[in-house]
């Protein structure tokens, strides 16, 4: 019975969020609640010499300046920082735990005041002298130094050799910038005093039992000490998948003082977090006349800091996407004296595929084939990194149904032949690709004698619609209508969730609520059945539906009696169950989503202002929960893509090692004036396979591939082709 | 932000008078740049002298046909006002160009002319600048400078004057009324601010307790064959890389007017007499427009990554003279460029 799964159900949390009743982790009020504001390094390498806090400590209003020699205790091994998602090498930072300066940006102190803007004031007041280092931060000019990690793709054939020989070959470097979050939200934690020790941590998170079991370790609290609670999230994208050091200042002062204290991070300050890393992308690809692939070559050369190696796999997806009898793949990474970057949306493959898609496009060119055609004779069946079938992969149908939305076939395959008035007009498409990935998640379901059923997880929701599917899944599991469900997420107290990430969060939340369900819907079989004359005394227990409030027979001709009838027979108020639902483990299929994107780009021809008029992304991603909450994120993940192939880059002056562009006026995003037609459209795509539901995920996918569109695009428009990102118009100038 | 003293000002000899007292005072009205300042602490002033609600608000017809427009006339009544809208629309275009309409709600016309570089080494206390504490040396200058300035720079200070509206206020030939302990006095647009020399602290020739009371514009409002045309790294919210401002008057396809002014690209707008007599007289064509683009950019010198803006300010006057000549002004709501 599907009355709300596969609709374009509005969010249940919609109201709240725009009355302004939801609310964030920096707006919870607390008695007697205090202030803290961060005092960062302004230098990227070396040791704090003197900090002198005698004046900000005069400053009336001002509580206490917490800094690495004057704090309470923090843990001192590694492992006790280390978060469930930290990077498996390396030691993770710890704000104020020493004297050492290891990027930019760093927190030093921590001035708590009664007030915000007497915290803000005295912080200009802490006086700091360093001993600086030698350091360095630009990756183009330490890539040398490049280091080679692990990656699960192995190599195939040999590659190089297969290249030399090539009738065809096309090989080039692909500059991504780095990119910084920027959430609207500002990275905040209220942290509760609630006496005796313990705490109720309000948090802008993705992850609450995360950050729930690394603030205990790190403390060396009882799982029972602390709660951490982030009910919305406005924006995180990634960067909220780890612990931000803002609760741990938060937590520090609360413990030290014994008040609670909330600490929220300027802009400016979350410029010192996480980051997409740049990468500097090398392809080659070799093909037969025809355009039969024989030898694809992908090396990333990526950023991470001194003390973590973050790496993510820019570098496979060509073994998903196009078949070749020779591949190699490496991997590696760069230290320099920066913040751990962490994951942004589509980690690695907004920025690999992006390289890929480019060259590819670049291959067609020189085969003097069409793009889709060029793609289509490489198609591959199977994901030839571990020599697999896909549980579904409808991404013929995506490149068939975006190319007759776009209307390709109307296009003119040489560059700078089509025009509109001044303007140059560009067609560009690419592929995308991203994992369907799945976690246990447990779900509490309580159904109440009245019709009502409360779902709780501590899944969080970061705006995406958690709080709608779950209720989607579980009005439909139960029979009952939407408004009679209630669901609570984010609390570090609710059954176990893994961080909200990897675009796994719809297709494991669904299934761990179908589970719950389940195990009501026999209770309820069990009662009606046990009922003294009961109609459904004869009834086969997995047989039943719950539909409209009642229990019914799966029996066409088959009884059906109330669900609160049999409550109240039974003298139950409530029935509850919670349920840890695990996937059984399936080695035999890869599991992938995948889009066509196809962009229109108007670049003016003799001023180089580049418009982007129309962007069709066909997405094929099994089965939508929620078509308008779905079309939400795809529109999200090509708004971002026209941002990353035009606008975005963090701009870091190397003299200095620091982030001169860390506000959002000159750190350039998207805005309304840049987003013209978006149209998404969803290919059908059965996959008994992969879950029950047929779930695939739809958080990354709808940014992978844009970039490569636009910048495909571009080509056609100008004959330019622009291999550093992002395309301003300075590179389309003569 | 530094803690600071409030007054609020009771008149313009009152504003004056509080100014004269303290040298570290600064006038406040809209807000919209100072506040971000002193956020930043880049601006730490002693005392703010609230101004906002003196009686300098009005926009009135001169005796002699032109237009007074009041220092503290919000950004946006002045860029809708009919006058202006029938008879500068150049100066309702570049205002519309700038900022966002919450910002052009709130700011005032004499903020505007006071608003600082976004030179992102000005708004870093912990880089060195010039501009904000003299001689401790320009970062931009050896360091990221691809919006920076092209044309009177120095080897103190490459900033550029980020102000849309000031580019077609110094095409249009506005004046400025400042009145100050000694009395009033009038100075053209184009000598209100200035190079950065060896001062580039100073933005402004604006004196010592003295203050913006009016912009005067002349009569000749060039309502036909205008155009304002900004160049930016996204289609709006942002701060122009190139800017121009063209103003003509035809008769038939000759030239008998023209006025040019470049926003983007220098410490101050840049205008150019002799750019602008080359095109009198002359017929209204590339060649001519590229002739008063190569005049308007003589002297112009790039550094390791603003070289893009001198063909491209080349490029921008010439289309803006050429939207001007057919009429066809650049419209500020769709970005695709006439």
């Amino acid at each position: 019975m599907n009355a709300y799964v596969g609709t374009p159900t509005s969010r249940v949390d919609g109201r709240a969020k725009v009355t302004g009743a939801a609310k964030y982790a920096g707006e919870f009020a607390a008695d007697r609640l205090l202030h803290g504001f961060v005092v960062a390094a302004t230098i990227p390498r070396g040791r704090i010499a003197r900090l002198d806090t005698s004046e900000a400590l005069r400053v009336e209003g001002v509580v206490d300046v917490l800094t690495h020699a004057h704090r309470p205790p923090l843990a001192d091994k590694d492992e006790a920082w280390k978060d469930e998602v930290a990077p498996e090498k390396g030691s993770p930072f710890r704000p104020l735990y020493d004297d050492r300066i290891n990027f930019n940006g760093q927190p030093i102190a921590l001035v708590v005041a009664e007030d915000w803007e007497t915290a803000k004031f005295a912080a200009t007041r802490v006086r700091v002298e360093y001993d600086q280092e030698a350091f360095a931060t630009d990756l183009e000019s330490e890539r040398g130094k490049a280091a080679r990690v692990d990656q699960p793709h192995k190599p195939r054939g040999d590659a190089a050799a297969a290249l030399t020989r090539a009738a065809v070959q096309h090989e080039a470097d692909y500059v991504m910038p780095s990119e910084h979050h920027n959430p609207m939200e500002l990275y905040a934690t209220t942290a509760v005093w609630d006496g005796n020790g313990k705490l109720t941590v309000y948090d802008k998170t993705q992850g609450v039992q995360n950050v729930q079991k690394f603030l205990c370790s790190v403390f060396g609290r009882k799982r029972d000490d602390i709660r951490v609670v982030s009910p919305y999230v406005g924006g995180a994208f990634g960067s909220g998948l780890r612990p931000q050091y803002q609760v741990v200042l938060a937590t520090l002062a609360a413990v030290a003082l014994k008040r609670s204290v909330r600490v929220v991070l300027t802009r400016r300050q979350m410029y010192g977090l996480g980051y997409r890393p740049m990468t500097i992308e090398h392809v080659a690809l070799g093909a037969s006349p025809d355009g039969t692939l024989d030898a694809v070559t992908h090396e990333a050369i990526a950023v991470t800091s001194r003390f973590e190696d973050f790496s993510r796999n820019d570098t496979g997806w060509a073994d998903q996407l196009y078949k070749s009898p020779n591949s190699r793949f490496s991997h590696k990474l760069v230290e320099l004296d920066v913040s751990t970057p962490c994951d942004m949306r589509a980690p690695g493959a907004a920025t690999g595929v992006c390289a890929l898609e480019c060259a590819m496009d670049e291959l067609a060119v020189a085969l003097k084939l069409d793009p889709i055609e060029l793609r289509l004779k490489c198609y591959s069946e199977r994901d030839q990194s571990e020599d697999l079938p896909y549980t579904s992969k409808q991404l013929r149908q995506c490149y068939a149904r975006g190319a007759e939305a776009f209307g390709w076939d109307r296009r003119t395959p040489a560059p700078r032949s089509m025009h509109d008035g001044k303007d140059l007009v560009g067609w560009g498409m690419a592929t995308g690709v991203w994992e369907a990935l799945q976690m246990p998640v447990a779900v509490r379901i309580v159904l109440t004698a009245n019709g009502h059923a409360e779902v709780s997880c501590a899944a969080s929701d970061i705006g995406t619609g958690t709080y709608t599917i779950v209720a989607q899944v579980a009005a439909d599991a139960l029979g009952l209508p939407i408004e009679n469900i209630s669901v609570r997420l984010a609390d570090s107290t609710l059954p176990q969730a893994p961080v909200e990430g990897g675009s796994w969060m719809a297709a494991s939340s669904a299934h761990a609520v179908l589970g719950a369900a389940e195990d009501i819907r026999q209770e309820l079989a069990r009662l009606a059945k046990a009922l003294p004359g009961s109609q459904l005394a004869d009834l086969d227990a997995t047989k039943v539906t719950l539909v409209d409030g009642m229990i019914a027979s799966n029996d066409p001709n088959g009884a059906a009696v109330s669900i609160a009838d049999v409550m109240r027979h039974s003298k139950l108020e409530r029935i509850e169950k919670e349920k840890l639902n695990q996937f059984a483990e399936d080695k035999s299929h890869a599991r992938n989503t995948h889009s066509a994107v196809f962009a229109e780009v108007k670049v003016d021809e003799q001023l180089g202002v580049i418009r982007v008029t129309r962007v069709v992304s066909a997405v094929a991603a099994g089965r939508i929960l929620n078509t308008k909450t779905g079309r939400s994120q795809i529109m999200g993940g090509v708004v971002w893509g026209i941002g990353m192939a035009l606008h975005e880059e963090t701009m870091m002056d190397h003299r200095f090692g620091r982030i001169m562009n860390a506000d959002i006026a000159e750190y350039h995003v998207p805005v309304n004036a840049d987003i013209h037609d978006i149209d998404v459209i969803f290919v059908d795509e059965p996959d008994d396979r992969i879950n029950r539901l047929g779930v695939k995920g739809l958080g990354e996918i709808g940014i992978v591939g844009v970039p490569a569109a636009i910048a495909n695009a571009v080509y056609h428009a100008t004959g330019k082709r622009v291999r550093r990102f992002p395309i301003t118009l300075d590179k389309l100038l003569d | 932000m530094n803690n600071f003293q409030y007054s609020r000002a009771r008149d313009v000899a009152d504003a004056i008078r509080l100014l004269a007292a303290d040298p570290a005072a600064k006038l406040i009205a809209g807000g919209t740049n100072l506040i971000d300042l002193m956020k930043e602490n880049v601006e730490r002033p002693s005392r703010l002298i609230d101004i906002s609600r003196l009686p300098l608000r009005d926009i009135e017809e001169t005796a002699d046909g032109g237009l007074r427009i009041g220092a503290l006339v919000p950004n946006s009544d002045l860029a809708y006002h009919p006058l202006v809208e029938q008879r500068y629309p150049l100066l309702a275009s570049a205002i519309l160009a700038g900022a966002s309409a919450q910002l052009r709600n709130m700011a005032s016309v004499g903020g505007n002319l006071m608003q600082r570089t976004r030179c992102p080494y000005f708004y870093d206390t912990a880089t060195p600048c010039n501009k904000r504490s003299p001689g401790t040396g320009c970062s931009a200058i050896d360091g990221l400078n691809r919006n920076h300035a092209i044309l009177g720079t120095s080897n103190s200070c490459i900033a550029t004057n980020p102000s849309d509206m000031s580019v077609a206020l110094a095409a249009l030939g506005a004046l400025v009324h400042i009145a100050g302990s000694s009395g009033q006095r009038t100075v053209a647009l184009t000598d209100f601010h200035r190079l950065p020399d060896d001062k580039p602290h100073l933005d402004t020739n604006l004196g010592d307790g003295e203050i913006i009371t009016a912009i005067e514009l002349p009569p000749r409002g060039f309502a036909r064959n205008y155009s304002y045309l900004k160049i930016r790294d996204r289609l709006s919210y942002a701060f122009a890389l190139v800017s121009v401002a063209a103003a003509l008057e035809l008769e038939g396809n000759a030239i008998s007017e023209a006025r040019l002014a470049l926003g983007g690209v220098a410490h101050k707008p840049w205008r150019s007499l002799e750019a602008e007599a080359a095109l009198r007289g002359q017929a209204a064509t590339p060649d001519h427009f590229g002739r008063a683009a190569d005049l308007l950019l003589q002297g112009a010198t790039a550094h390791s990554h603003n070289g893009f803006k001198i063909e491209l300010a080349r490029r921008a006057v010439v289309r803006t003279l050429m939207q001007a000549a057919s009429a066809t002004p650049q419209s500020q709501a769709h970005k695709k460029i006439a």
